[in-house]
């Protein structure tokens, strides 16, 4: 089948500037905030000259720094937890046939569809609830316990990507030569969906790092991440440290999300 | 078209090595693939079923229950109250509001996304996959910082009133407005729209579109009568990924909307974190999830799984 081809004329021209503008639309912004994270002014919008003040300003708050680690602590437990449990599950859903594969792999695409706000409340309620009766505070283990739960399904989907695009007679070949089903997969698959274990665990770090919405609802006894701290002085009133701590989250972000894309287009043994 | 997308149904391929293959073999191959299936999928399964189905529940259950007098949720007596409250005019304003809100951004999203994803489609098999990289990147990046750029850029004397100034306009005020909100969430959810709009156009047959410029249509009918109705699962698709996040929104009008912008979203946090009316911001929850699954339908239905 072939693609469409490429137009002529005018018609190029136009499609070439509106593609060009698009880019400028989603990085000027976040051009005009590192600029301004780096601002000798009390006003975050406006320019009073250059200064990393706000970068150490930063590095010495120690209600930020603290945020910081929680926000590190919760995303590697989420990542290394949902790793596990999202390769499973798209191994399951993958390369067997089970009672109930239906409704699982309903289940595992709801926590990504579903707006933030709505599972926000969905684990507000539960927890509220479960506390009632068990008797437990909220926390570190109530956000890593929701982080774990969305982070699962990006995991489960970038797997199963890699999966599908994998060819299976790689491991039946291995069979044949009397490999046992696991050693199969030991030797063969896993090294061959190691890329794609690594982007979606990239990912899921990087959903767990950025998290307000849900992490706000769940939190309890102080506890506070880092995107939940900024949020609320952000509604307090501005200053040009947050562009400082925004430009920070930006750029952990935007690595990440580059390291992931980049390990999901790995080849298979390039990644062991 | 639909078939296109519809997952292969693999069938069960049991496993055999050296042994023969009688009925009675294969089925208890199969019968052993079932349960390690299952076994391998469990933890998952489990895990999603106590931290998403039960809470998804909960939700339903406050729904029918009535406010007590501390701000929590009685769970003895149950009743549709919260669902006439939702008949009320405030509501009613609010659901508008969101509801019009989200359709501007959609809209807005389309436009812009259209030309983009079809231009994608026509390029270089390497360029389009750095085109593509640079979308995904602001895609998955933190939504939070990315909506507050645009409260810098709006900000009193910042960056936007002192380029209009340049330009010879007033004053200008778009922080704290509906316009922000919209911005911030065409901002936001853009990718959500070229994404899957890019991978309906680039699966269409270039030859379909030169046939009929062969037949003399002109760009534009060739677009009414072949682009566009072959592009529309990735049209619906994409509307429905910007839609159903912008109906909930509630970053977004927390920092650039201001008083009298509020949206579903951020209306129903109100009623969990101030007001504390739990059934009733639970009843709102759940017509927003109901809404959001009809979506959903629609959805794998008609575009299939395109991120």
């Amino acid at each position: 089948m072939s693609g469409i081809t490429e137009p002529r004329g005018w018609t190029k021209g136009a499609l070439a500037a509106t593609s060009w503008l698009v880019y400028f639309f989603f990085y000027a912004p976040i051009l005009v905030l590192i600029i301004f994270s780096f601002s000798d002014s009390r006003n975050a919008s406006v320019w009073g000259g250059f200064t990393t003040s706000w970068y150490s300003d930063f590095a010495s708050d120690s209600e930020l720094t603290g945020a910081l680690w929680n926000s590190l602590r919760i995303a590697v437990v989420a990542t290394l937890v949902s790793v596990v449990l999202g390769t499973m599950s798209a191994i399951a859903l993958e390369r067997f046939r089970f009672r109930g594969q239906r409704v699982f792999d309903a289940l595992l695409y709801l926590p990504v569809i579903i707006p933030d706000v709505t599972m926000a409340v969905m684990l507000l309620l539960f927890f509220a609830q479960a506390a009632n009766w068990f008797g437990f505070s909220k926390g570190f283990g109530t956000i890593a316990l929701s982080h774990i739960a969305f982070c699962i399904s990006f995991v489960s989907i970038v797997v199963r990507a890699r999966l599908a695009g994998m060819d299976d007679k790689l491991e039946e070949a291995a069979m044949d030569l009397y490999a046992s089903r696991w050693q199969a997969f030991r030797h063969v698959t896993l090294p061959l969906i190691m890329p794609g274990i690594l982007g979606g665990g990239l990912l899921a770090m990087t959903l767990s790092l950025d998290d307000v919405v849900i992490t706000q609802f769940v939190t309890g006894g102080g506890w506070s991440t880092l995107p939940v701290y900024v949020f609320s002085l952000i509604r307090k009133g501005v200053t040009p440290l947050i562009n400082a701590v925004s430009v920070v989250m930006l750029v952990a972000s935007m690595v990440l999300v580059a390291l992931s894309l980049l390990a999901q287009r790995l080849r298979g043994d390039d990644a062991i | 078209m639909a078939a296109v997308f519809e997952r292969d149904e693999i069938d069960v391929e049991p496993f055999i090595h050296g042994e023969e293959a009688t009925p009675e073999f294969e089925a208890a191959n199969i019968a052993q693939d079932r349960r390690r299936g299952l076994l391998i999928a469990l933890p998952a399964y489990l895990y999603l079923l106590v931290f998403f189905a039960i809470p998804l529940l909960t939700v339903v259950v406050y729904s029918f229950a009535t406010r007590d007098r501390f701000g929590g949720a009685d769970l003895t007596s149950f009743n549709l109250d919260s669902y006439v409250e939702l008949n009320d005019q405030l509501i009613r304003t609010i659901i508008l509001r969101s509801a019009g809100l989200a359709i501007l951004t959609t809209l807005i999203c389309l436009v812009v996304s259209y030309p983009f994803a079809y231009y994608m489609a026509t390029r270089s098999e390497t360029a389009r996959n750095v085109m593509l990289v640079f979308v995904m990147i602001p895609f998955w990046t933190n939504f939070l910082v990315r909506n507050y750029a645009w409260y810098v850029i709006l900000g009193t004397d910042g960056p936007l009133s002192r380029v209009a100034e340049f330009l010879g306009f007033g004053p200008t005020r778009v922080l704290f407005t509906q316009s922000a909100v919209v911005l911030g969430l065409v901002y936001g959810f853009l990718p959500f729209m070229i994404l899957p709009l890019y991978a309906s156009i680039e699966r269409i047959d270039g030859r379909l579109i030169e046939a009929s410029r062969d037949l003399y249509a002109n760009g534009l009918q060739s677009f009414r009568h072949v682009l566009w109705p072959l592009s529309l699962p990735g049209v619906i698709a994409g509307s429905i990924l910007v839609f159903i996040p912008s109906l909930g929104a509630y970053v977004t009008p927390q920092i650039l909307g201001g008083t009298g912008t509020s949206m579903l979203g951020s209306y129903i946090v109100t009623q969990f974190l101030t007001a504390r009316n739990l059934p009733f911001g639970a009843a709102m929850s759940t017509v927003l999830m109901v809404f959001m699954l009809a979506a959903t339908i629609i959805y794998f239905r008609k575009g299939g799984r395109t991120l």
